[in-house]
């Protein structure tokens, strides 16, 4: 074992392949953040559209879920990569195809989150606001959701986290992630074991590191 | 004849084919306290529940302050502003301070501004006997604090008329009390109040009227003193039998 491939390689790894500085277009933080964020945004859409009275509303948000849950997200990398650039006639960039196919699919898996979440907030609690002449709006706003957020925390961390690790599936299309970093650099020096160990343990910190947030986070909100 | 404030006119309501509400007719006035009773399930908390339009009706109407709840574009978000609720479960907001539970809805539905609705709402726990609670999350307070606490949040909107479902049932007994109490100031300053409750020694020295339901109906109305001395239906008799040897 010789961990130098490691070290002499650091900033490629680094930089380009976890952050996403350097000459690829890549980054694994570069992509996992705004996925997180944009996925979790439109998670809430999907998951408060599926908890909506109107039908027109709630079936197509059921569908989208179900649709999304049921299909790998590879093949929703792939769909994006070749098809909708067929279809529009216009080429979208690795990076345009991995966050857009991460948002589309998360949004799906956040979006159950978020339903199961505001049901968990007891009915009494929308009654006593709609009580005070808050709208459903605001009732939202400013009662469930809060509450809703506190109990949704440990399954919304599973998924970030989940979702983070999957980003790896972004180097089948030439993102250069970590994942693909490592390739690049063992594609020459021929270290396959000292590279994706690296890796997995720079994985590892990062995922660490969000429970350990998480957990902080839980415990000041109890 | 004082102006009224509630009035029910031929109001049903079904939940599926259960008929819960059987053309009630009643009105409440201005300053009037109702006492409404009656075995579960009779359909009180229904009966409450559509003057603030919880619960839509559909048959008849409930006219509120000359507004009526079943008509076609009624703002009830604005009714509901002049209409306060006292729940049996308090239902205050566990992620709030008591101090931020009574500020919240003047702050968001009356644009009230943060030091005003402050203030408001600081002299609202005072007058509910909590002036020291302000700080305090609802799990830190007791069931009498807390409902304490809802009535406070209710009164922050300035209501005309309140309403109370049970608001005493979920309570130990040594706390219903401290909630009576503020009750009872609130009828003495002249609120329109519709109370269910079964507490009939609150329904005797407040009320100025006494609902007696079953099934859905009115079976009759009377002052606490008829209704407790001598009930005039049968149901009636039999409904004060169970409860007062309870
Ligand atoms: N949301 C609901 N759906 C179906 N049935 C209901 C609902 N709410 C109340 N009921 C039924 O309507 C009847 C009257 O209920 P309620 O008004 O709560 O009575 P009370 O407050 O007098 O105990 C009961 O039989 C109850 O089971
Ligand atoms: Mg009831």
């Amino acid at each position: 074992m010789d961990f130098s491939v490691v070290a002499d390689n650091f900033k490629f790894l680094i930089l380009q392949g976890l952050i996403g500085i350097g000459p690829f277009i890549g980054g694994t933080l570069r992509l996992a953040i705004p996925a997180i964020i944009l996925g979790f945004l439109l998670g809430i859409a999907v998951g408060l559209a599926r908890l909506a009275q109107a039908a027109w509303i709630r079936v197509p948000a059921t569908m989208y879920v179900e649709f999304f849950r049921g299909v790998p997200l590879v093949m929703v990398i792939f769909w994006i990569w070749f098809i909708i650039p067929q279809l529009l006639r216009l080429p979208i960039p690795e990076y345009g195809v991995a966050l857009t196919a991460f948002v589309i699919f998360e949004a799906a898996y956040f979006g159950e989150i978020v339903r199961a979440g505001v049901q968990s907030v007891a009915r009494g609690q929308v009654e006593a606001a709609t009580a005070l002449g808050m709208t459903a709006t605001k009732t939202m706003a400013y009662v469930v959701l809060p509450q809703a957020l506190k109990n949704m925390v440990p399954s919304l961390v599973t998924q970030m986290i989940v979702l983070f690790k999957d980003t790896s599936l972004a180097s089948i299309i030439g993102y250069v992630d970590l994942t693909k970093a490592a390739q690049i650099v063992n594609n020459r020096e021929i270290r396959p074991f000292e590279l994706y160990l690296f890796i997995a343990v720079v994985y590892f910190l990062c995922t660490y590191s969000m429970s350990l947030l998480a957990r902080r986070l839980e415990r000041r909100t109890a | 004849m004082a102006e009224t404030a509630i009035r029910f006119s031929g109001v049903n309501k079904w939940f599926g084919k259960l008929h819960v509400l059987r053309e009630i007719n009643l009105a409440i006035g201005a300053g009037e306290v109702v006492v409404v009773c009656g075995p579960s399930g009779s359909g009180k908390s229904t009966l409450i529940r559509t003057v603030n339009g919880l619960e839509r009706v559909q048959g008849g109407d409930v006219v509120v302050l000359g507004e009526s709840i079943a008509r076609r574009g009624v703002n009830l978000p604005a009714l509901r502003t002049r209409v306060g609720m006292v729940f049996q479960s308090f239902n205050l907001f566990p992620h709030m301070t008591a101090l931020e539970n009574i500020m919240l809805a003047p702050m968001k539905v009356k644009r009230v501004a943060r030091p005003e609705a402050e203030k408001l709402a600081r002299a609202l726990l005072e007058r509910v006997g909590l002036r020291e609670k302000a700080a305090n999350y609802p799990a830190n307070l007791s069931g009498g604090q807390q409902q304490r606490v809802a009535i406070a949040r209710a009164l922050a909107m300035q209501p005309r008329i309140m309403l109370f479902d049970e608001p005493t049932s979920a309570l130990d007994p040594e706390m219903i009390n401290e909630v009576l109490d503020v009750m009872t100031s609130l009828a003495r300053e002249g609120m329109t109040m519709m109370c269910v409750t079964h507490e009939m020694g609150f329904a005797r020295r407040v009320a100025h009227r006494v609902v007696f339901m079953d099934e859905g109906q009115v079976v009759e109305e009377g002052t606490p003193d008829e209704f407790f001395r001598a009930p005039k239906s049968d149901r009636g008799k039999q409904f004060l039998s169970k409860i007062l040897t309870h």
